[in-house]
């Protein structure tokens, strides 16, 4: 049992919650960071598809690692990943259908996503099934930790709300008297390569400190 | 993981987890140490026979186990998407799907209708889940529904185009035929949070109450800017969201306009452009709009 938590797995699993962050370390997944974070909820439901994704595509192709051919690799790995993630909502459409339907547009961009593919590459092909499940759920929940701050900030100033509760008071509205006004820049695409711009800035100058 | 090497001067194999600096054994610098790449432990991964068959094998037994789910879960998915399509009438009627059992109160207060040379004939044949390709065919389904207020309502099937993918919903319209009474929209892979919010209750809500025709009897109801309705027949639409909002509108628009015949009791349908046995004053009407 302490085998299964050593010191290795551990950081296979913290490093890529810090110091190794998918998004503004490797800089990876940034076109999904884009399009799911204008709103808290959408960004959350991403996160946690990648995450669940990522462990287990990591777990098949690290089972696989030793019979892949070496010139065929990235296409069997985009194989796995795609018949994962097709499997996975065809199991969802049947049994939950509530939950596909909030899915269905995340089911494309999780197959496209290059945390799946860096990892996949970079991790799963020369470690075993356990540290490279614990690889997935650290890288995704490290791409979910961005993806939730870019949401919280752009959905707080561009539409006043999170998760759909009003959180700027409604008499704070020009429209009704006040001084306030939604930050309508906040809503468009650009700004969240922005807010990941700081966050990747405020990160390193943190970690630089450190070292 | 420790890798084999060999050194050429001794002629000697060790053990090591990364190319050594120099030969352990004799001292010799590390270019004459070679990797001993393991052989003979069952087949070559990099053969091309193999790298085929692998190929082979993994596509078949992928492309079985796709076709296993689809066609053991087609059923339930089926069943699943008819409900929930039922479930988006009745939300066009005011009824919130997630708190009734939608097939017992479609089956109580919905009735699916044909609209056939001017008046509603039942429809005898199973439930369809898309109108698109129907609405094409001149097949106008009308369902004829009781809302949650306990009022007389049509419903009408829209179909149409959004930004990245269809759109589609269905508006419930009084029993005079002129005001919405409510609305359901909903998108094959809008943005989300952007454009995905025409699926949010708020956006729908605002067409209750629009009268759908201006003085002149034609469609009026449109969709605008954020913000900026102001006229009866307009409603707000989405920030930041204006290609999926026009989509909404234009379908809005052409939904109705196909409709038209039925909601007005008028001869002159806009569609009728496409058909030749149309009377020319039918089309003079057309062209004005």
């Amino acid at each position: 049992m302490s085998k299964l938590f050593s010191n290795e797995n551990k950081a296979a699993f913290t490093n890529p919650l810090n110091m190794d962050n998918p998004v503004t370390v490797q800089v990876l997944g940034i076109c999904s960071a884009l399009a799911v974070t204008s709103q808290l909820k959408p960004a959350i439901v991403m996160g946690l598809s990648v995450t669940v994704i990522t462990a287990f595509s990591n777990v098949i192709i690290s089972l696989l690692r030793k019979t892949i051919p070496n010139r065929i690799r990235i296409i069997v790995q985009l194989v796995v990943v795609a018949a994962l993630v097709t499997i996975v909502s065809q199991l969802l459409k049947a049994y939950v259908y509530d939950v596909s339907v909030q899915l269905s547009v995340y089911v494309g961009l999780i197959i496209t996503n290059c945390i799946l593919m860096g990892r996949l590459e970079a991790f799963a092909m020369q470690n075993g099934p356990w540290p490279s499940f614990l690889d997935g759920i650290g890288n995704g929940l490290g791409y979910a930790a961005i993806l939730v701050i870019v949401g919280f900030v752009r959905e707080l100033l561009g539409f006043g709300t999170l998760l759909g509760f009003q959180i700027i008071p409604q008499s704070w509205y020009v429209v009704n008297g006040g001084w306030y006004m939604n930050n309508g820049m906040m809503v468009m695409p650009a700004m969240s390569l922005i807010i990941v711009g700081c966050v990747i800035w405020a990160h390193r100058s943190i970690n630089k400190e450190k070292k | 993981m420790a890798k084999k090497f060999i050194c050429e001067i001794c002629n000697q194999t060790f053990e090591a987890a990364s190319m050594p600096d120099k030969c352990p054994i004799c001292g010799a610098d590390s270019s004459h140490i070679k990797e001993v790449k393991s052989k003979g432990k069952g087949i070559n991964t990099n053969s091309n026979v193999y790298t085929v068959v692998y190929a082979s094998v993994m596509v078949i037994i992928v492309a079985f186990m796709l076709a296993f789910v689809a066609s053991a879960l087609k059923e339930t998915q089926d069943a699943n998407v008819a409900n929930d399509t039922k479930g988006q009438i009745l939300t066009a009627l005011g009824y919130d799907k997630a708190a009734i059992n939608v097939a017992e109160v479609y089956s109580e207060k919905v009735q699916d209708n044909l609209f056939v040379d001017g008046e509603l004939k039942a429809y005898e044949g199973d439930f369809n889940t898309t109108y698109g390709a129907l609405i094409k065919n001149g097949e106008l389904h009308v369902f004829t529904a009781t809302t949650a207020q306990g009022e007389t309502a049509y419903v009408i099937p829209v179909v149409g185009r959004g930004l990245w993918g269809g759109l589609w919903g269905y508006i419930a319209v009084n029993e005079t035929k002129d005001k919405v009474l409510g609305t359901y929209f909903y998108h094959e892979s809008e943005t989300a949070g952007l454009g995905a919010r025409i699926g949010e209750k708020w956006f729908q809500d605002q067409f209750i109450g629009k009268p759908i025709f201006d003085e002149n009897g034609n469609v009026a109801l449109t969709v605008v800017k954020a913000g900026a309705a102001q006229a009866e027949n307009e409603v707000d639409g989405v920030t930041g969201a204006t290609l999926t909002v026009n989509g909404v509108s234009a379908m809005v628009k052409d939904g109705l306009t196909t409709y038209a015949k039925f909601l007005s009791g008028d001869e002159c349908p806009v569609e009728a452009t496409d058909e030749k046995s149309q009377e020319a004053e039918c089309e003079q009407t057309d062209v004005e709009q």
